[in-house]
């Protein structure tokens, strides 16, 4: 099943150009950069693994790319986004997040129920791999 | 590029026109006193970047020029400021994408421990994409005596970053004349990576004095005909003492100079004019212990 997160997750994905010029953006509005990946697609699972610490006072995209290109190669079968920051008073939040890399085969999610008292039912996520 | 096929002429005056490079070469005439050679060789660099990038339009495969430089010269001789301009002409001439400038000391690159510089190197280029990275007192990064020093670690990331990123990053090296000279020998490598050797030469008495001048100017203060004179004369002894360090010597002295001004006026009390406020009296300059017989006498 394809994973839709973040922005631009409805779009087709990216080209590297394409991650390079909303890199770019970002780097424009003074938001600095960082990139994560994780195994574990789950949309409950909002800690993903950080690739290096967040990239401050970076001015240029290449830079950037540079270290989604080294963290493609070290996990090439993981799930990788880049999240923009915005720190502004008022928001300090992430401004922008988005998949740059995906596995071959992407995991499905079946939905499991379990009874509970009263004949009520919990439902949740699983990943079935 | 449908154009391409059919340029065969482009209007050189245009492309020039159009770069803006003129205004900060002009700037640069300006506001830098003296550095005739390294004024050409600005010039010059604008001139090739500016001629590569009609040929690429024109559909001349060029190679992209190299332009890592090494700026020598004594303390106080406007390498800095030079880098400073030069990230900017080489953005405005489409060189670098950003033109921005990263300093880098050798602190900034090499490491503590073991495996700590290659982080701290790889922070230093990352920030520097797109722009220049000046290394100051770049012999530094070299220490022959210590056969385990990280600093040649930093040195390989540098000249493989000066290779590979051609593109992205120019990287200045600058130094004394004497020691780089020396760490050039010791690393090769270095010295052919770098296309333009700019020597930057100690200034005139004459330059020195119109340095002052300007630096009065823009702070909004004045000479007087003595005081201008009573500077002259100052400059004249200072060059001959030691730990001479050119324009940024100018610098402190004229600190010093404002201090004696600010003093005098204070002491004086009463009313004081704008004139007065702005200006320099020759007795501020001839307090200096310069005059009795040197800056390595005690303070007088």
């Amino acid at each position: 099943m394809r994973i839709t997160q973040g922005t631009f997750s409805f779009l087709p994905d990216f080209t590297d150009e394409e991650i390079k010029a909303q890199i770019q953006y970002c780097l424009d509005n003074g938001w600095p950069i960082s990139i994560e990946y994780t195994d574990d697609p789950h949309p409950r699972n909002t800690y993903w693994e950080m690739w290096g610490l967040p990239m401050f006072d970076i001015r240029d995209a290449v830079a950037i790319m540079q270290e989604v290109t080294a963290c493609r190669r070290a996990f090439p079968e993981h799930y990788i986004r880049v999240n923009g920051y915005d720190r502004s008073l008022g928001r300090a939040t992430t401004a922008l997040s988005f998949i740059v890399n995906r596995p071959t085969v992407e995991p499905e999610f079946e939905l499991q129920r379990q009874e509970f008292a009263d004949r009520q039912v919990k439902y949740t996520l699983q990943v079935r791999r | 590029m449908t154009t391409t096929e059919t340029l065969t002429t482009i209007d050189l005056d245009a492309a020039y026109r159009e770069s803006n490079v003129q205004q900060l070469l002009d700037e640069l005439d300006r506001e830098l006193i003296g550095l005739t050679p390294v004024k050409t060789r600005i010039r010059e660099i604008a001139s090739l970047l500016l001629v590569a990038r009609l040929r690429e339009q024109m559909g001349l495969s060029t190679e992209p020029p190299t332009l890592h430089m090494s700026f020598t010269g004594q303390p106080g001789t406007g390498k800095t400021s030079v880098a400073m301009r030069m990230a900017k002409i080489l953005h405005h001439l489409g060189y670098v994408r950003k033109g921005h400038m990263v300093v880098a000391t050798r602190d900034d690159l090499v490491g503590q421990y073991v495996g700590h510089t290659a982080p701290k190197t790889k922070e230093m280029l990352k920030k520097a994409t797109g722009g220049v990275l000046f290394i100051d007192e770049a012999y530094y990064l070299y220490r022959p005596e210590n056969e385990r020093d990280y600093g040649q670690e930093a040195i390989e990331m540098l000249l493989q970053a000066m290779e590979n990123q051609r593109g992205d990053l120019v990287v200045i090296l600058a130094g004394y004349k004497d020691r780089m000279a020396t760490f050039f020998q010791a690393n090769p490598g270095f010295h052919s990576r770098i296309a333009h050797h700019i020597d930057f030469p100690d200034y005139t008495l004459e330059e020195l004095m119109q340095i002052a001048e300007m630096m009065v100017f823009q702070q909004n203060y004045a000479f007087d005909a003595a005081s201008r004179q009573a500077f002259h004369e100052y400059l004249a002894l200072r060059m001959m003492q030691p730990h001479f360090s050119n324009a940024r010597s100018v610098r402190n002295a004229l600190d010093r100079i404002k201090l004696r001004q600010a003093n005098r006026l204070v002491r004086a009390g009463g009313a004081v004019s704008k004139a007065e406020l702005m200006r320099i009296d020759a007795a501020d300059v001839r307090q200096s212990r310069v005059f009795q017989g040197g800056i390595d006498q005690p303070a007088g």
